[in-house]
């Protein structure tokens, strides 16, 4: 069984965003998603500084068996990408939820995550 | 309707995650697909290859027969258990599949895939008509591949009663094993590129024997290790290098076909005859990515010095080399570097011999 958070706003392409306390939102891919990739071996982040957009490509995940797309489940400006998964991809399969988060996002307009889902209706999405 | 092979539900037990393969229910992997890889090279690994068919061929005319159905010829094989490794062509000189046939006590065995198994079958016994030949299928069977540096000694810990003869086996060679295990059959072959056995083994026994196993150490592995294991170690893989539209000829496999005696008449010879005197137009080369990212099936491969392009046949990071690899089939002709198209981009890859680990050993 794949662990969902109940902070977090997912999208049904299985993306994380968590609100943090400054207001930032900080996005990954879930424990299912993980799971369903299997071992994680490279991932393509998007610049510090450059915008991404609800809905939208924002990097791509690459396991040993499939590429994936990463969508952004916000839009804003990208103010932090994790560098540790260049080194460390496989962060993203022990810890998709703390150490293997993706980006971080200054986020144009909030209210966009009121359109992604709550972590129960995520569960029964993946079910 | 999934196929489960016997095994199916101890992989559950242990931990797999199963997965529908070709109509199979089989493990993908028991947590990581890159920690079974390297227990392959640096230990023991073992993986259910059940769902492959084992085919009987026996009669009279068993030799003929085959000698008529294969492009490789099976009268090289003079020793028991001896094997050979072979394409079986259809009329038009396309690949129906790749198979292991080995010689036995009385007649033949042949070891097939599982995606093709019913087409296969379906020929098999379509050309047997022309013969006095019995061809039967053996699903009580199963099988476990055995394989890395280790997996020798591991299982003759396990079958000590044979260990003498297991030692004894020489590469692309099998063996029956004596007394309670009289049906086993054990070869010394394998899809990885490292050293071991794959042991048909029938369905009753097969439960014990993988838990024996995994008790010694050797570690269960899903088909997801397999897939890279063997795409490290060059070898093909029907569907990718090579279907029925495909010509042994442009996947590599020139050698396995047996031109001597030129009078043999062999089921799509005259096809890739012709193909070969006309010229071979293309062939199959690996390519190594130095830079971030995977290569993957379908890729385009932009090759210098022709329009035409090529494609990438199997690609996928290799866990030993830490880097991407792939096979490609490309234009004829020689050239030491190619561009890949990844979403777009060209990326630099180098082109080298389609094999890339050997007995643990990187080679590129």
């Amino acid at each position: 069984m794949s662990e969902v958070r109940a902070e977090l706003k997912y999208l049904e392409s299985h993306e994380w965003a968590r609100v943090e306390t400054d207001g930032t939102v900080t996005v990954g891919i879930s424990d299912h998603a993980q799971a369903a990739l299997g071992d994680v071996v490279f991932v393509e982040l998007p610049e510090v500084g450059s915008d991404v957009t609800a809905g939208s490509e924002a990097g791509v995940v690459e396991s040993v068996k499939a590429a994936s797309d990463v969508y952004s489940p916000i839009s804003g400006e990208v103010i932090a990408v994790n560098e540790a998964l260049e080194d460390a991809p496989e962060t993203i399969n022990s810890s998709p939820y703390d150490d293997g988060w993706f980006y971080k996002v200054r986020p144009t307009e909030l209210e966009e995550l009121d359109n992604a889902l709550d972590a129960e209706a995520y569960q029964e999405a993946t079910e | 309707m999934l196929n489960k092979t016997p095994l199916a539900q101890l992989h559950e037990t242990m931990g797999g995650k199963m997965v529908d393969f070709g109509g199979w229910w089989m493990p993908v992997n028991y947590g990581s697909q890159i920690e079974e890889h390297n227990a392959v090279r640096t230990d023991a690994g073992m993986f259910d290859v059940s769902h492959m068919t084992v085919v009987d061929v026996h009669g009279e005319q068993a030799q003929a027969f085959l000698r008529y159905l294969l492009a490789n010829d099976v009268a090289k094989l003079t020793e028991q258990g001896k094997a050979l490794y072979t394409g079986m062509l259809n009329d038009e000189g396309g690949v129906i599949d790749d198979l292991i046939v080995y010689l036995m006590p009385l007649g033949y065995r042949l070891v097939v895939n599982c995606a093709t198994r019913e087409k296969d079958l379906a020929w098999i016994n379509l050309q047997a008509q022309k013969f006095t030949v019995e061809v039967t299928e053996r699903p009580e069977l199963a099988m476990i591949a055995v394989q890395g540096p280790n997996a020798r000694k591991k299982v003759c810990e396990v079958l000590a009663d044979d260990a003498d003869t297991l030692n004894k086996l020489d590469v692309f060679y099998g063996a029956a094993l004596s007394g309670a295990r009289s049906e086993w059959f054990a070869a010394r072959t394998g899809y990885t590129g490292e050293d071991g056995f794959e042991i048909i083994v029938p369905a009753t026994d097969v439960n014990t024997f993988w838990q024996q196993l995994a008790d010694h150490g050797v570690a269960p592995c899903g088909l997801g290790s397999r897939d890279t294991l063997r795409l490290e170690a060059g070898m093909n893989l029907y569907g990718h290098e090579m279907n029925d539209e495909t010509s042994p000829l442009v996947a590599n496999m020139g050698w396995t076909i047996s031109w001597e005696p030129t009078d043999r008449v062999f089921i799509g010879r005259s096809v890739i005859a012709a193909e070969k005197a006309a010229g071979i137009k293309q062939k199959l080369v690996g390519l190594v990515m130095r830079s971030r990212g995977v290569l993957r099936d379908g890729y385009e491969v932009v090759v210098p010095g022709t329009d035409e392009r090529g494609v990438i046949t199997s690609g996928t990071f290799s866990p030993t080399l830490g880097v991407s690899i792939a096979i490609a089939r490309v234009p004829t002709g020689s050239v030491s570097s190619a561009e890949v198209i990844i979403r777009g981009k060209r990326v630099a890859v180098e082109v080298v011999k389609p094999c890339f680990v050997r007995k643990g050993k990187a080679l590129i």
